[in-house]
């Protein structure tokens, strides 16, 4: 079973491992695709029309089918590597080890933003930014430029203090706990940290970060989170509405998955730390 | 539990006419549920300005491209001559595909703030890897 770990954790080899899986889907081009099918989501996602991956209650079961997807074509080049998470509630420097040039890099020059530092520094050849919505072909970063803070413990756990999933009008301007993490409304946890890390993230084709994977996989993990704190809640809408996919819609662009079987993690994986049945889960 | 049903019935109800909004229900959505964003919508300026030596053309309403997925009223937003794509959120804010996870309160506002990020470069066309 695979097991998703606290970035901050990982040994030195297993960061050797994980960027390694990068580069490797990066040179078949398998890794771009990943790129294309988000940014084709995002810009076709509207408040006023069909809405799947973003400002919608699938949302959250979208982005988990889509790390899982990931997930599993790192683990066909490297099967020992699981997604890690970043936990920015408590690595929330630019001085945090994730920055460090044997993992991610840092962050962009003042002139033009370019990364210069780590595995993904275009000057390696190696990492081109392919999918991309300007002529700039090498990743940039502007680590707490857009925002000057990321969320801390205290503004996600009052998110996660919110009893109801999502409610109608089931977009940007819901109220609920969905909304809520994903940004559109109130403290802004999820969309703040894409503008706090600045370049690609701050755009529609923020996958060509490599830090959008452990950004969402911590998301996915607060939504597990929230799961334990309400075992009596549920994903919401149930059926019936209308331009949003409910419990057992099936989700684009798979066609054959849908929330419902989204909703237990477990099936597909567990965390580092496991807020329920730890001694049932934990390895 | 009766009561959150109500208003979430309610709120479906306003989110369709929101929907609907930017068509022939424009006035009866405007004066019911938001009248700020939907006018917003409705008086969107013709803007042609140079602003940090780009040019940037806003055209109210000319929206409608690349396969219609978008309101018939959304603007359409040029930097060089490049159509920026940008996108309306439900509470009449606005976004584009360059900066996609942080509101703006106008076009204008927004085609600034890509025209800032750019930092010269062009816009590649939608949809292609340039």
């Amino acid at each position: 079973m695979t097991v998703r770990k606290n970035q901050a954790a990982l040994t030195p080899e297993e960061r050797r491992a994980f960027t390694a899986a990068l580069l490797e889907l990066k040179r078949t081009g398998s890794y771009d695709r990943f790129v294309t099918t988000h940014n084709g989501f995002i810009m076709a996602d509207t408040d006023s029309g069909d809405r799947v991956g973003h400002r919608s209650p699938s949302f959250l079961p979208w982005h988990r089918r889509f790390l899982l997807e990931f997930e599993a074509a790192l683990q066909k080049v490297d099967a020992s590597v699981a997604l890690p998470y970043w936990d920015w509630t408590t690595d929330r420097t630019t001085r945090a080890s994730l920055w460090a040039p044997d993992f991610l890099g840092g962050t962009g020059r003042a002139r033009d933003g370019q990364v210069l530092d780590g595995p993904f520094a275009y000057a390696t050849g190696k990492w081109d930014i392919a999918v991309r919505v300007d002529g700039r072909a090498y990743l940039r970063r502007a680590l707490g430029a857009g925002v000057a803070q990321l969320p801390t413990k205290a503004e996600v756990d009052a998110v996660l203090a919110m009893p109801v999933y999502d409610m109608a009008p089931w977009n940007s301007s819901s109220n609920g706990f969905r909304n809520h993490l994903e940004g559109w409304r109130g403290a802004n946890l999820h969309n703040r940290v894409h503008v706090w890390v600045g370049g690609q993230m701050g755009t529609g084709v923020s996958p060509n970060d490599p830090v959008f994977w452990m950004h969402h996989a911590f998301v996915d993990k607060l939504w597990a989170d929230w799961q334990t704190r309400h075992p009596q809640s549920t994903y919401l809408p149930g059926a019936g509405t209308p331009n949003v996919v409910d419990l057992h819609d099936t989700m684009r662009p798979w066609n054959d998955v849908t929330p419902a079987d989204m909703l237990d993690h477990r099936k597909f994986y567990t965390f580092d730390t496991e807020p329920t049945a730890a001694s049932a889960s934990q390895r | 539990m009766n009561k959150i049903t109500r208003r979430q019935a309610l709120g479906t109800s306003a989110g369709a006419l929101t929907a609907l909004g930017l068509t022939a229900a424009a006035a009866t959505a405007a004066a019911r549920t938001e009248p700020a964003s939907a006018a917003a919508v409705g008086t969107a300026r013709t803007i042609d300005e140079v602003y940090q030596g780009r040019r940037i053309q806003i055209a109210p309403g000319a929206g409608g491209h690349h396969g219609g997925h978008h309101s018939p009223g959304t603007p359409s937003v040029r930097i060089d001559g490049r159509e920026l794509h940008v996108m309306r959120n439900a509470d009449g804010s606005w976004i584009s595909v360059i900066n996609h996870y942080e509101t703006y309160a106008d076009p204008t506002s927004l085609a600034r703030a890509a025209v800032r990020d750019l930092q010269g470069a062009a816009l590649v066309p939608f949809g292609g890897a340039a």
